[in-house]
């Protein structure tokens, strides 16, 4: 050991070795810290008082100040300085704090020798950062080594500079260091400095450092010989590409002659070369800058940077050297990188021109020569699918890792899965790295066709999976599981399977999700699947509940699931409310507190539902309730308080305790929380842009994520849990009792701190794409193999006149209309490519309808257009429905409603597509008079004051209405109550007379209650006479015709046929319609709806 | 931006040489050092030599008894950092002749003098060993 120039620092550092533990080593430290501050604090007593202050120091104080400070520092020898300043920063490497002694470091920035000099420079730029104060004092001594004569003093200043130069650096030193640069007069040695402090300058005040014009000088640069020149170059300029390719064109060229100078060895000095390779370093360096250039277009450049990639890409073999196998893949990987991107945009426009152009003489070369390519990226993919089952763990590592980039930037997807085994081993290699790779992997090449493989694969892993990745992995599954779930029952199931599998492991964000999709999808039916969702969720929660050992999560699920909707299976066998009720309670022993409060809250559920009452499980019921009454935790005992109270009520407890309301809709937070951390790189990387720059083409791979596959729920993060003391349907209220933190208790933060596993998992919005999800904006190989050929096909075989009329709807859509005016989700429309539903919520005058478009293929849809034509009393406002809509996926789009006055007409959806031929619905939707109803019971004393204080026309109308459909009374109470005119029994003295109420809402008349009278003659059923009341006239009027349509209609409007015209739009213009509202007449969608 | 620290540890997990290219406080540097010598000694012969740990990745190559442990960021061709390390260590071994950890730990300014004219600011300068060396004989020459 060759012992160190400073004696001091030696011993000073043997002491610290032979410290025998932690605590010797901070005494030591400690007496070595005082012994420092004291030596430093004799010397220059007169300074401190100044610097203490903090107050900012004017410049032109600042060399007397650093003046002052050497003079004051003159008592110590340069050896004494140097020895200091060295112990401070080892103590600091330690991990001691240092607060003092960095005006030290500073001052020997100015000091004259070079040893001083250097010590000064390398300690200040370990110790201090770029905002510290004190380096403000050195700029002007930086400057002037910089602008000096002398080289070494110079390279000292830049490399200060570059490593932790500020804004105030920028300013005054960015025009020298670009000087320097270019400077012929300069050595290499200061030159590949310059580069690098220029790029810090840069890259962090790029307001300051005005690059303009830069590109000639960058080009320049690059037919530099030198390779330490080059080398730092190289990474300058993949700072200015990536923040602006198109001004550096020039530097293309000279890039790839860079590479083929390196290829073939070419004028490299022994000194760069590296075991035979010459510089590994700039070679990946040259490549990742060229990976930032989208397109080449010079064809001999592109030849030249295709035989070296090629070369390369053949070249290199396996050999026994480790460093020199090493660096020749280093080179390799990078090649395979860089050919992915180019190949990735290369070809492009190419393709756009095959699929628009398709009679086109170009195409069969065209076509060749995208086989070439694709074989081409086969190749790659070929080579990586061996890296990824060698022996050697870097390789496999990279050959995983490398297998994701690619699948970001080009469609390689379906080559991909021919690894799928391979990769799936990955999942179980000994070494955590390339486990967390393979998953990665896994979850990028996910789509319709492999996710339910690769979700069971993950499930099964799961139970064996390190504990450092099992949340990580649960996560991902859940996400893929709902993304890609082929029906939304086999969701269900592999959710349950995951938390059952790993609970521990499963934020509750995941349950959480399941109870909102269970609780939102009541009937709407995914595009292939019939099931009812909720029973069969009910159904699965039954059986986990009869496994000896699950873990509490299940159980959380379960009693939640059973608690909403056991009474669906009330008629299965174990399944009787008293039987789902003692296979809960006997879990409450071994569960926590939370999860007895989601206990106690079923228990009411299922006593609310037992009807008719079974007296033995009420006292059952009760005497749990009375039991928690005590609770020492104030959640579980004000949900007992509360729900004995209630369960007391009868027939109220019905009303409070009813099923849950839908969970609103929110923009996903991961998305957000995902671009979030995308943003904090400062440099985006090749790959990344380029991700970037296929989804802002394709518009789709960003709106789909919302709707891919995940009806009404969006996001996980945000997940609120229901909170069942919540006693009231309206979700604004539940925000209110939710503030005053009295009944929530399973509520979850907001948004979870999960750092990695969320975000990682929305990060690349590529990778989140259904196979070729870049594809469709029609401009990728997938699609203008695939989709060309089908719309030729698909031409051929339509009439020649019927263009837009080839498509049947499935089921009636009148029907279906009807359906869904008496309630609130199902489908609106059905043909064999697209489904639409719709769901809706509807809030006094307002309401929010979702609308979901369903693509059934494989192949995308495109050309989506959804119209609303609003009649002159809603305000309505569909939010964009994006163009293209991937294959199997499922796009949500919210339309929000507002009732302006009362009216009976009807908005209509004007519905396109394209699917080999375009498609045009005109649909109703049920947005209709009776949506702003709430129902209401009148007693006899609210009622016939009302009744007659509303005297006469026009406020109270009468009519006698014939051709009544016949209809028992019984009947016509339902239909009534279908309609939210709540029938009240027993005012009427006549028993053939019917008495309704109901309150309408919109914004002219607010809240109005309507009443309605029906007389019928037992005699003849077809016909009755109406009265109906209100405070407003028209409403009165409207709600009358209204009444009288349903009253008339019902029969006929089922029984006729399809009234939707599949041919565009009506050939004759529209007549005038038969309606009450003179501003219908002006108001086209009323009168589509009217021609409907 | 690429290199975003290097570390030499030893096998007892003492920090023998720490070179950050970003900021971070005492404690961030602690923590972070804490957590990934335990993530990558933990590590054997038949494990890759990359370990991903917050949004760095660290490139890390063992020497006898010391970890060379590099953070970098998505943006770094990992195995050229992994002989970049090795280059680092050859430059070492020119200048201290078989250079082990007590020649890093008794030389920490020569150490740092050559990692500063190799690596600026997370990126790398210089890859000839002879003009690597050039300052620090410069400097033995001096003295």
């Amino acid at each position: 050991m060759a012992l160190s120039g400073m004696r001091g620092l030696s011993v000073f550092i043997s002491d610290i070795r032979n410290c025998p533990n932690k605590e010797q080593e901070r005494l030591r430290v400690d007496k070595e810290l005082g012994n420092i501050r004291t030596r430093f604090k004799n010397e220059k007593v007169h300074v401190v008082p100044t610097l203490r202050r903090n107050a900012p120091i004017k410049d032109d104080k600042d060399e007397d100040l650093l003046h002052l400070l050497i003079v004051g520092l003159e008592g110590l020898t340069p050896y004494e300085k140097k020895k200091y300043v060295w112990k401070m920063l080892y103590i600091y490497m330690l991990g001691y704090d240092v607060d003092f002694g960095h005006m030290e470091a500073v001052s020997l920035i100015s000091a004259p020798k070079y040893p001083e000099k250097q010590v000064g420079y390398i300690v200040t730029s370990c110790l201090l950062n770029e905002n510290h104060d004190f380096l403000r004092l050195a700029i002007n001594a930086v400057r002037n080594d910089i602008i000096g004569r002398n080289e070494t003093f110079q390279c000292l200043a830049l490399t200060l500079v570059g490593n932790i130069g500020g804004r105030d650096f920028a300013e005054s030193l960015a025009l020298d260091v670009q000087k320097l640069l270019i400077s012929s007069s300069c050595r290499p040695l200061v030159r590949k400095k310059a580069a690098l402090c220029l790029l810090r300058l840069f890259r962090k005040n790029p307001d300051v450092v005005n690059v303009d014009g830069w590109s000639d000088r960058m080009a320049q640069l690059l037919d530099e010989r030198d390779l330490g020149v080059l080398t730092s170059s190289m990474s300058l300029l993949v700072a200015l590409v990536s923040n602006d390719h198109d001004s550096y064109w020039s530097c293309l060229p000279k890039c790839v002659k860079i590479l083929e100078r390196l290829a073939r060895n070419q004028d490299v000095p022994q000194e760069y070369t590296y075991y035979g390779i010459p510089s590994p370093w700039l070679q990946v360096k040259t490549m990742r800058a060229l990976q930032y250039f989208p397109t080449i277009e010079d064809p001999n450049t592109r030849r030249s940077l295709f035989e070296v990639l090629q070369r390369i890409l053949m070249g290199t073999d396996v050999v026994k050297n480790v460093n020199k196998n090493n660096a020749s893949h280093a080179v390799l990987f990078e090649a395979l990188a860089l050919k992915s991107v180019s190949h990735g945009n290369q070809y492009v426009p190419g393709l756009a021109f095959i699929f628009f152009d398709r009679g086109n003489q170009y195409v069969p070369s065209l076509v060749m020569h995208l086989d070439a390519e694709k074989e081409m990226m086969s190749q790659c993919v070929a080579l990586l699918g061996k890296f990824i089952a060698v022996r050697e763990p870097n390789i496999r590592y990279l050959g995983l890792e490398n297998m994701s980039r690619m699948l970001m930037v080009t469609d390689v997807l379906d080559i991909i899965k021919r690894h799928q085994a391979q990769i799936i081993t990955s999942l179980k290699d000994p070494d955590i790295s390339i486990r967390r790779r393979a998953l990665d992997l896994l979850y990028g090449m996910c789509d319709v066709s492999n996710a339910k493989d690769i979700v069971e694969e993950l499930l099964q892993y799961l139970s064996t999976a390190d504990f450092a990745m099992r949340e990580e992995l649960a996560l991902k599954a859940a996400i893929l599981a709902e993304k890609f779930a082929p029906d939304l029952s086999w969701y269900v199931d592999v959710i349950l399977q995951l938390i059952d599998k790993a609970g521990d492991f499963v934020s509750d964000d995941i349950w959480f999700r399941v109870v909102q999709f269970v609780t939102n999808n009541e009937d709407l039916q995914f595009v292939t699947n019939n099931e009812d969702l909720q029973p069969y969720a009910a159904v699965k929660a039954r059986e986990y509940l009869d496994k000896p050992a699950i873990h509490e999560t299940v159980v959380k699920v379960s009693a939640y699931i059973l608690g909403e909707y056991s009474h669906l299976l009330a008629r299965r066998p174990g399944c009787s409310p008293k039987e789902i009720f003692s296979i809960i309670h006997e879990k409450l022993p071994t569960v926590s507190t939370s999860t007895i409060a989601i206990l106690l809250s079923t228990y009411a559920k299922i006593l609310m539902h037992t009807q008719p009452p079974d007296l033995e499980l009420q006292n059952q019921i009760w005497a749990i309730f009375s039991k928690y009454e005590g609770c020492i935790d104030v959640e579980i005992q004000q949900r007992a308080v509360e729900y004995f109270a209630l369960s007391r009520k009868g027939a109220a407890l019905s009303d409070i305790l009813a099923e849950m309301p839908k969970f609103p809709e929110r923009q996903s937070a991961l998305i957000k929380k995902a671009e979030d951390t995308e943003a904090d790189a400062a440099e985006q990387s090749a790959i990344k842009l380029r991700a970037q720059q296929q989804t802002s083409n394709a518009l789709v791979v960003t709106d789909q994520r919302p709707a891919n596959g995940t009806p009404p729920v969006t996001q996980l993060s945000l997940v609120k849990m229901p909170s069942m003391s919540n006693v009231d349907h309206n979700p604004a209220e539940q925000g209110v009792s939710q503030a005053n933190g009295t009944l929530s208790v399973v509520d979850p933060q907001p948004s979870r701190p999960s750092d990695d596993n969320i975000g990682d998992l929305l990060v690349p919005l590529a990778i989140e794409g259904p196979p070729g999800s870049a594809t469709l904006s029609g401009h990728s190989p997938v699609f203008g193999f695939g989709g060309a050929p089908n719309a030729e096909d698909a031409l051929a075989i339509a009439p020649v006149e019927e263009q837009t009329n080839t498509v049947q709807p499935i089921g009636n859509i009148a029907e279906r209309f009807h359906a869904l005016c008496l309630k609130d989700s199902g489908v609106l429309y059905e043909d064999p490519y697209i489904q639409i539903g719709i769901k809706a919520e509807w809030r006094v005058h307002q309401g929010r309808l979702v609308l979901f478009l369903g693509n059934k293929n494989t192949a995308p849809l495109v050309s989506v257009q959804a119209l609303i034509l609003p009649p002159s009393h809603l305000k309505m406002e569909l939010s964009l429905v994006p163009e293209t809509i991937p294959p199997r996926a499922q796009v949500q789009c919210p339309l929000e409603v507002v009732n302006l006055r009362p009216s009976r007409d009807v908005a209509v959806l004007d519905f396109s597509y394209k699917f080999g031929t375009n498609v045009n619905v005109k649909l109703r939707l049920p947005a209709i008079l009776n949506k702003f109803f709430q129902p209401i019971t009148v007693s006899a004393e609210e009622f016939f004051p009302q009744w007659r204080s509303l005297s006469g026309p026009p406020l109270k109308l009468q009519e006698v209405v014939r051709g009544v459909r016949s209809m028992s009374l019984v009947e016509m109470a339902n239909l009534f109550n279908s309609f939210r005119l709540m029938v009240c029994p027993g005012l009427d003295p006549n028993t053939n007379n019917l008495i309704a109420s109901t309150t309408f809402y919109s914004e002219s008349t607010r809240a109005m209650l309507c009443l309605v009278r029906i007389e019928t003659d037992p005699a003849d059923r077809t016909q009755l006479r109406m009265t109906v009341a209100s405070g407003d006239p028209t409403l009165t009027f409207e709600l009358k015709e209204f009444i009288k349509e349903q009253l008339i209609s019902i029969p006929t409007a089922s029984r006729a046929p399809s009234p939707v015209s599949l041919q565009a739009q009506p050939a004759e213009p529209p007549q005038p319609l038969p309606t009450s509202s003179p501003a219908a007449l002006s108001d086209p969608g009323a009168m589509l709806a009217g021609l409907l | 931006m690429g290199i975003r620290f290097i570390l030499m540890v030893n096998k007892q997990g003492q920090t023998r040489l720490a070179q950050y290219f970003e900021y971070l406080t005492l404690e961030e540097r602690r923590a972070l050092e804490g957590e990934i010598v335990r993530k990558c000694l933990a590590r054997n012969d038949q494990q890759c030599s990359f370990v991903e740990h917050r949004n760095y990745k660290i490139v890390y190559r063992r020497y006898a008894s010391l970890f060379f442990l590099v953070g970098v960021d998505n943006e770094e061709n990992e195995l050229a950092i992994l002989e970049f390390i090795h280059l680092l260590v050859e430059t070492m071994d020119r200048h201290f002749g078989n250079v082990c950890e007590l020649d890093i730990m008794f030389h920490l300014e020569k150490a740092h003098f050559m990692l500063e004219e190799m690596v600026m600011n997370g990126c790398i300068v210089e890859t000839s060993k002879s003009n690597i060396l050039t300052p620090i004989q410069l400097l033995d020459k001096a003295s």
